[in-house]
């Protein structure tokens, strides 16, 4: 920060302005002023360019075109060219006409001879549950051609049943809201209004409540534990100081499966804790820890302890003890010397390592799938099953957007509130 | 460490050999399988074989089992393995998204020479498994004598651990509901069936403990940390066989499935993929691997070519074939989806 100190930095500007005030009017000294100051952007523009041009690509562009996912799924549009066309005149109410059956029909034997007819049937199964078998087995039917095409798509109830069309055509536009809507559990509706799903498949909106509920618990706890351990670090001696900080930061430097298999060594039924718990005669019966939201939050706080301690750590460092003193010379109680002297200087650290472990959290992903139970998976798990198991990366593209965007949008409160200028990391 | 230039110079060239390792060699087959007891398994009884035979490497890669990271190999167009090991349930899915290659079956041994369900468009059978149920009868003093007896918990009163997936739990439900495992996936098939099928989950659901990976299981019923539980039959006889676990299992109303291989669309050697699918699928040579992990064969004639100890801890071992089901993967594959993301809302709740 004291880099960023006036006097250095303006000194050059300085002396350009008397140059420029020496040769005339005060517009060319704004003129001369600007360029200069272009020129300074500039230089250091293209200093950091190396580093934003990796960044744009090895990062920014992935996340962008990963994202976009989310909103741009042209399977079916690319699929279904004549059912689109026929399409454009129908008015989303009842059965299209018989044109558009046969468009589809048409475009189903297409598929089938270019080998596409299994994708799109899972990436209308993915909008319309069911959907797969039906896709395949009409082009079965349609293959073997034993009538007519039109025949064939109206002895399959499933073409004519009232919820098919739509799904169909809303799948014709290559940008679509259906999985932005998905991830917070909402859907159109036949009236073209937006509603929230039937309560057994709405899930999205109760996890994102608890990935940031866990996140803030989380946060608070490593900040109960870890104010006053970095109060006591930063005012022991020197020697004392540096094992304290050593047997912080030994954990953190072991891998977080490795921490995350430990908690489920001390924390099972006929683990440590238990053990302990029963002979000190704190629980009369031994306590389901793991598999639970507490047993997480207990893994969680040890594993982000750090992160939530060394940035006030280094903020306390600062603080000068004589600044106490001359407080209580000056008739503060310690309450109010700690209150109006130590607090407001200790603040940006605190708030930059709660910052820091808010954000990790909302990310956790490997310890609530081994410590938590089943009501305990965070966003991130959710997300890791639809890029993994499920192979639907549109919906993972769409729950990672809206937590960015929750993510993104916690930032900027904070940093309205605090301003950014003032956050100290380590 | 002191990095010198000539510590550098040994990396940098290291690190090109390893890079330029995989097209060193011309008959090299790069073969991607889900890890652990089972891949050691296979080791021994295909790979190492496989190889003295023909002359062809064989290098192994470890993962997870989800198709993704296959999906993303077979998108960007840099498809570094030539066969992967999946389940049933996803070959059908990446048959779907088209990451997998359609078999030609000419090239590997007559279809209908395997057992029905284990050679399908995209994937041939490897072995058979069991989805059992497993516990301690040092823990429980009555033993049970069905998989369907997780759902009585005034017998058999205490957690118990299920896989944290739909598939088996489903069908065990409805079985344990009164449904013949013949009508099972057609009564799955209709919302009533379903929301019956959820409502029999939901009398035991305070009482379950949920696994993940294979792994987990044999663990969580040394620790004690339920009484009994859902699992893959190879994993708890190999706690058995080798660590002396005191477990049992039990046979009655198993849900039998595959383990399948398959080549990832773009795979580099297609033609050593097809010469290994073609030597694994021969009976005596299927047969050899239930003498390393007692998963069973999938052709129909190779029962006669297993090891003769290794027969009775078979799934489909004559003895457990009294009463069980076959895991429908058709089903998985059309309804999967909506029902994996219907139990995951069901276990939130």
């Amino acid at each position: 920060m004291s880099a960023l100190e006036p006097t250095k930095l303006d000194r050059p500007r300085a002396s350009r302005d008397w140059s420029a005030a020496d040769s005339g009017t005060a517009k060319s000294v704004a003129a001369a002023l600007r360029r200069a100051d272009l020129g300074d952007r500039l230089r250091s523009l293209a200093l950091a360019a190396p580093l934003l041009v990796l960044l744009a690509l090895s990062f920014g562009i992935p996340i962008i075109l990963l994202l976009s996912r989310a909103v741009y799924d042209p399977t079916i549009a690319n699929a279904l060219p004549q059912t689109s066309q026929a399409l454009r005149g129908w008015n989303g109410t009842g059965l299209p006409d018989d044109a558009a059956f046969l468009a589809l029909a048409a475009d189903l034997r297409s598929n089938q001879a270019k080998g596409t007819a299994y994708e799109l049937a899972k990436s209308l199964n993915a909008r319309l549950p069911g959907a797969r078998s039906q896709v395949l087995k009409t082009v079965r039917q349609l293959e073997a051609a034993e009538r007519p095409p039109l025949e064939v798509m109206k002895a399959v109830p499933f073409w004519s049943a009232p919820s098919t069309w739509p799904v169909i055509e809303s799948g014709t536009h290559s940008v679509t809201s259906f999985y932005l809507l998905s991830a917070l559990d909402l859907r159109w509706n036949a009236d073209g209004g937006i509603e929230r799903v039937p309560p057994e498949q709405a899930i999205f909106v109760q996890v994102f409540m608890r990935t940031f509920f866990v996140a803030a618990a989380v946060t608070l706890a490593t900040l109960i534990l870890g104010f006053p351990l970095a109060y006591l670090i930063a005012s022991v001696p020197k020697g004392l100081a540096a094992i304290l900080i050593v047997a912080v930061l030994l954990p953190f430097w072991t891998s977080i499966l490795v921490r995350t298999a430990a908690w489920t060594v001390l924390l099972q039924k006929f683990g440590l804790v238990n053990d302990l718990l029963l002979w000190l005669g704190v629980a009369d019966d031994r306590l389901d820890l793991m598999y639970s939201r507490i047993g997480l939050i207990i893994a969680m706080t040890h594993i982000q302890l750090p992160f939530t301690l060394l940035p006030i750590y280094s903020v306390m460092r600062t603080i000068q003890p004589s600044q106490m003193k001359a407080a209580y010379s000056l008739g503060a109680k310690p309450f109010t010397a700690f209150r109006r002297v130590y607090l407001p200087q200790v603040f940006p650290g605190v708030m930059a390592g709660c910052l820091l472990t808010f954000i990790l959290c909302l990310g956790y992903y490997i310890t609530p799938a081994l410590i938590g139970g089943a009501s305990d998976q965070l966003i991130s798990n959710f997300i890791a099953s639809y890029v993994n198991v499920e192979l639907n990366w549109e919906m993972a593209a769409a729950l990672s957007f809206i937590l960015l965007v929750f993510t993104l949008a916690l930032f900027g409160i904070f940093a309205r509130i605090l301003g950014l200028d003032r956050l100290k990391l380590v | 460490m002191k990095i010198t230039r000539a510590r550098l110079f040994a990396f940098a060239a290291a690190t090109a050999f390893i890079t330029s390792g995989h097209t060193a060699f011309a008959d090299e087959l790069s073969i991607m399988a889900s890890g652990g007891a089972w891949q050691d398994a296979q080791r021994k009884a295909w790979f190492e074989p496989f190889s003295k035979e023909t002359g062809i490497k064989i290098v192994e890669q470890e993962y997870l089992g989800d198709l993704g990271k296959v999906k993303a190999m077979v998108d960007t167009g840099n498809v570094p393995i030539d066969l992967v090991t999946v389940e049933t349930a996803t070959v059908l899915q990446g048959c779907d998204a088209g990451i997998l290659e359609r078999l030609d079956y000419s090239k590997i041994a007559p279809r209908e020479k395997f057992i029905e369900g284990s050679a399908l468009d995209c994937g041939v059978g490897l072995d058979a498994y069991g989805d059992i149920l497993a516990y301690d009868p040092n823990v429980l003093k009555e033993a049970p004598t069905s998989v369907l007896d997780i759902f009585d918990t005034t017998k058999f009163p205490g957690k118990r651990a299920m896989r944290k997936f739909p598939a088996q739990n489903l069908e065990w439900a409805l079985m344990a509901d009164g449904v013949a495992p013949a009508d099972v996936y057609e009564v799955l098939a209709t919302p009533e069936g379903v929301d019956r099928a959820f409502k029999k989950l939901d009398t035991i659901k305070k009482d379950i403990v949920w696994w993940d990976a294979g792994a987990q299981p044999p663990q969580l019923l040394a620790s004690k940390e339920v009484v009994m539980t859902t699992a893959w039959n190879g994993r708890i006889q190999n706690a058995i066989d080798k660590d002396g676990a005191p477990f049992k299992i039990v046979w009655n109303n198993q849900i039998l499935e595959y383990d399948m291989i398959a080549i990832p669309k773009g795979a580099k050697s297609p033609d050593l993929a097809y010469k290994y699918l073609a030597y694994i699928s021969q009976p005596e040579i299927n047969a050899k691997l239930a003498s390393y992990i007692t998963y069973g064969p999938v052709r129909t004639d190779a029962a006669s070519f297993v090891a003769p100890d290794a027969l009775p801890k078979l799934p489909n071992a004559p003895d457990h074939m009294t009463a069980y089901l076959v895991a429908d993967t058709e089903f998985w594959g059309d309804y999967g989806e909506d029902l994996v993301k219907r139990f995951n809302a069901w276990l939130a709740q």
